[in-house]
């Protein structure tokens, strides 16, 4: 499902499935996408935070059209506890192994990985400098 | 041959590209096609442009032959040149025969009355445009064949479109001859300016597709957004929203391609809103400000402007009126009531 902000219409609410992840996109040569972001984060329960959130970041490959600070980006992703992938769409190889991972991911908080759990995210969000 | 006429003639198909030099040559058709035979296209510029001004000589061309090729090079390429528009305004209604020797006879005399040094060379195109060129002078110095102005009119139009030379201080003296000439009134330059001459045309004889609003009490069916993937595992949550920013689009924008104009400026002198608390400006004159669009594609970048998520639908008036108001210069002004808004003038 796709949507330009949150919260979703509510009038296709019965036509939802259940909702296993939630991937935020920003394109890095927007602020503005960082700004819609950053609303629509407000309107998710706070169970998602339990590994069903992750946010990617697109655009990294044009270095000089970069309006947003990848600093910003991960302290986002430190304050709500998710990862942060970045990937650039207009490399086939890289669209197809960022696609690839979010499958995985997905079938994670799906639950279709016996043994491994949507929580196992939050564990390996630990940066290696805190230990 | 005249050596300056040589001259001319060589610069001028110095600038034509290569490949087309032959064909213009022959729409030209100052040289024989026994001629353009001994030409030899396959050399470089430089030889090609000699061995064409020595065929000239041959043939004794004069100046009038000359602008003749120059006029034809402008039509081809004329949206290297920047277009104005000009209104004329007939005093009545009467419905005169237009007769093209006569126009060709007064615009001629009406000049040359004023000023001796002219150069005057017409051509007609099949879309009942007539091409004029002139070339300035002054009492002293000969025509400068390198800076002419050129005028296209549609005689069953009061409409002329004018591409001035860098010497502006002709300009009333040139729409003078067009109004006497035309047998007009009056003649005002319009706020409208464009590289591409067809699009001018476009906007002010209407021909590009327009919208007319059609009341219906339900949205159309008819505005689907085309989905770039058929897949249907791909659900697009905010779908309505993207058809309500297609509809609005397509009744102001209409569904065919835009006239191509490059840039829409507004020039605003209006007073500066701010929060009265903030204290910016203490005097109360109008904040004077020029605002530029620019593009290659002006009309066509604002009708993405929406659809790409780059702006609210539906988008100002004062971007949208352009063609309907077919201008793309604003002077914005505070309206004085009790509602200040801003206001356009006209």
């Amino acid at each position: 499902h796709l949507a330009t902000s949150l919260p979703l219409p509510s009038e296709r609410d019965h036509l939802r499935p259940r909702i296993d992840l939630v991937v935020f996109m920003i394109d890095i040569k927007s602020k503005y996408s960082l700004k819609n972001v950053e609303t629509s984060l407000a309107h998710v329960d706070a169970s998602f935070f339990l590994g069903k959130v992750c946010f990617l970041v697109t655009g990294v490959g044009r270095v000089n059209a970069c309006s947003i600070e990848t600093n910003a980006i991960c302290k986002l992703g430190e304050a709500y506890c998710s990862p942060v992938l970045f990937c650039e769409l207009e490399l086939e190889g890289i669209r197809v192994v960022t696609a690839q991972r979010l499958l995985r991911m997905l079938q994670i908080c799906a639950g279709h990985i016996p043994g491994v759990s949507a929580l196992s995210f939050v564990s390996l969000m630990r940066n290696s400098d805190d230990d | 041959m005249d050596e300056t006429v040589a001259e001319y003639i060589r610069r001028t198909v110095l600038k034509i590209p290569r490949d087309e030099i032959k064909m213009m040559l022959q729409k030209w058709g100052f040289l024989s096609e026994a001629q353009l035979e001994t030409l030899n296209f396959h050399q470089t510029k430089d030889n090609i442009s000699q061995e064409v001004v020595q065929l000239c000589e041959e043939n004794s061309a004069d100046i009038k032959q000359a602008a003749v090729l120059d006029i034809i090079y402008n039509h081809i390429y004329q949206n290297k040149r920047m277009w104005s528009v000009y209104q004329m305004k007939k005093s009545g209604e009467e419905l005169e025969y237009f007769d093209i020797t006569d126009f060709r006879k007064k615009f001629k005399r009406r000049l040359r009355s004023a000023l001796k040094n002219v150069t005057i060379t017409f051509k007609e195109y099949e879309d009942n445009a007539i091409w004029i060129r002139v070339a300035w002078g002054t009492p002293y110095k000969p025509p400068n064949q390198y800076k002419p102005s050129y005028v296209v009119y549609h005689s069953q139009t009061p409409y002329v479109f004018i591409s001035a030379s860098v010497l502006k201080s002709n300009m009333p003296l040139l729409c003078q001859a067009l109004i006497v000439a035309s047998n007009y009134h009056d003649i005002r330059e319009m706020e409208l300016r464009s590289h591409s001459l067809n699009s001018l045309k476009d906007i002010v004889f209407k021909r590009y597709s327009q919208n007319f609003q059609t009341y219906t009490t339900k949205p159309l069916q008819g505005g689907k957004v085309e989905p770039e993937n058929a897949d249907i595992r791909i659900v697009q949550e905010n779908i309505k929203e993207k058809e309500r920013i297609h509809r609005l689009n397509q009744e102001v924008f209409g569904s065919g391609p835009q006239p191509k104009i490059e840039f829409a400026q507004y020039r605003l002198e209006t007073m500066f809103k701010s929060d009265p608390k903030m204290d910016v400006l203490d005097k109360k004159e109008p904040f004077r400000c020029l605002v530029k669009f620019s593009s290659p594609h002006l009309l066509e970048s604002l009708k993405s402007l929406a659809p790409a998520g780059m702006a609210d639908a539906p988008l100002s008036p004062l971007l949208t009126c352009i063609p309907h108001k077919a201008r793309n210069y604003f002077k914005i002004r505070e309206k004085k009531g009790l509602f200040p808004e801003s206001f356009v003038s006209p």
